[in-house]
């Protein structure tokens, strides 16, 4: 949900720097690349479909929780804020807030959004009729 | 095929350099194209440049487009050349299209198919008339929204080989053969010659595939499902070890069904073909599924006699930026290849017209 979020609105939700625990790199941000397979027919055998590039940060906070995101692209501050935000999700004094104020509401755009793809995709199903045949 | 080593011409080179430059931007009083709006409005270049550069990056292949002024080709061989500056992570865990968030979906063969015909965004149906209201910058209209819900998808080809009609597809878990990694070697498997169709050449791929339809190693295909939306892309990250959702990749996946006459040891069924191409793709899935179908003529006992169904032929030259590498490179200088051909055509000239002299 935090790979599929937009950064500023993690931004946003997280607390200033002064009011949560120092966070330190262990790894990244840092940007490579992630094979993408399909399978044969749907459902047979992998096949390689080409790459992606992903952006990838691992940090910990000063008491203890590690925070991991890897996201699609190469925005490193929005792997990095999302790294944060998981970190302090597993943080006793800060789960319960950011549920409410990050979590909830990127799961209900996100649904949203599927939601309306989904309702577009509804209005162009084709209604067949039969036409009624010429011969008595 | 040898080239001389040539000194000079930098400065040469860097007026060509600059003068290129100046011609990509175009006239300066014309806004400059920004790559947003590539990657928002010129949707199926972008995803073009990355199914052949075979990396997808919207907002890279967008930044490729521009910076090749429109020269998809040479826009996907910047962007195939990018994607070796970068580490490789690992693989995902292999889409599942069955659990697609469905934005089109459609079947030539059963007109009522479980879960219904889906167009979706498509350009099927219009008259190829050019619309000169987008001179205007007219708003569109707003699409229309419906609120029974696109129900679950079953896939045509699993409704046959329910019923024993289609030769079903083995599931396996082994690692495929990675083109990017490894020599391909001929007879190429089946994953090698999927991977190399996905990133082949849209025109070559077309080009093929009618050929299959023209009669050059026919299959009788029919259109058994196309469908597009997005899939979730999931990978296992060494440190956590369990699978996690980093995004979603909008795919089109099209099923060809073939007539089959079935052996001696097997009755009569189905085979299928299969194409699964980055983004809104029906033309480059229906391709590939074609070629895919043609290659497999060896291992169902056909006789292989047209070139869609020789897969060394077909994945040697589908890769544009193999073939556009090969091709422009005679443009090189060949000043000493030619100095000793051209020698020896005089020398062979003289020696013809000095016998008949005599």
């Amino acid at each position: 949900m935090l790979a599929r979020a937009d950064a500023a609105r993690i931004a946003a939700a997280l607390p200033p720097p002064d009011a949560r625990p120092e966070a330190r790199r262990l790894r990244g941000p840092e940007t490579g690349l992630v094979m993408l397979r399909g399978r044969m027919g749907g459902t047979g055998a992998p096949f390689n479909l080409g790459e992606i590039t992903v952006t990838r940060c691992t940090l910990r906070l000063r008491d203890g929780p590690v925070g991991h995101a890897t996201i699609m692209g190469r925005d490193a501050d929005h792997a990095e804020l999302a790294a944060l935000a998981d970190a302090l999700l597993q943080h006793p004094d800060f789960a319960a807030p950011l549920g409410e104020t990050l979590i909830a509401p990127l799961a209900a755009s996100q649904a949203a959004a599927r939601a309306d793809i989904a309702a577009r995709a509804a209005a162009t199903r084709v209604a067949f009729f039969t036409l009624q045949t010429m011969r008595g | 095929m040898a080239y001389v080593a040539v000194k000079g011409g930098e400065r040469a080179i860097d007026a060509a350099h600059a003068w290129r430059e100046a011609a990509r931007r175009g006239d300066p009083a014309v806004p400059a194209l920004s790559t947003a709006q590539i990657a928002g409005q010129l949707g199926r270049a972008v995803e073009r440049v990355m199914a052949e550069a075979s990396l997808h990056d919207p907002v890279l292949a967008a930044l490729a487009i521009r910076q090749a002024e429109g020269d998809l080709i040479e826009a996907a061989f910047l962007l195939r050349a990018f994607r070796t500056t970068l580490p490789r992570f690992g693989a995902a865990l292999p889409l599942e299209t069955g659990r697609m968030a469905v934005r089109r979906r459609v079947s030539a063969i059963f007109k009522d198919v479980p879960g219904g015909q889906i167009l979706g965004p498509t350009t099927d149906y219009t008259h190829r008339l050019l619309d000169f209201t987008l001179l205007d910058d007219a708003p569109p209209p707003a699409a229309p929204r419906a609120s029974d819900p696109v129900e679950a998808m079953p896939r045509v080809a699993e409704l046959l080989a329910a019923e024993g009609l289609l030769r079903p597809e083995p599931a396996s878990e082994v690692t495929p053969f990675d083109l990017t990694r490894e020599a391909l070697a001929h007879p190429a498997p089946r994953d090698a010659r999927l991977q190399g169709l996905a990133r082949g050449d849209e025109g070559f791929l077309l080009g093929m595939g009618y050929s299959t339809q023209r009669g050059y190693g026919g299959s009788h295909p029919f259109a058994g499902e196309i469908r597009m939306g997005a899939v979730s892309v999931e990978l296992v990250p060494d440190e956590l070890g369990f699978p996690i959702d980093i995004g979603e990749v909008v795919l089109t996946e099209c099923q060809m069904v073939n007539q089959f006459h079935g052996g001696k040891t097997e009755p009569a069924c189905f085979t299928a073909g299969y194409g699964l191409a980055f983004g809104q793709a029906d033309r480059r899935a229906m391709a590939m599924a074609l070629l895919d179908r043609a290659m497999q003529a060896e291992e169902l006992g056909e006789a292989v006699t047209a070139p869609a169904q020789n897969p060394e032929f077909v994945l040697a030259h589908a890769d544009n930026i193999e073939a556009t590498g090969f091709v422009e490179h005679l443009k090189l200088p060949h000043y000493v290849d030619f100095q000793s051909e051209a020698e020896a055509v005089r020398r062979l000239r003289a020696a013809a017209l000095a016998k008949a002299a005599e």
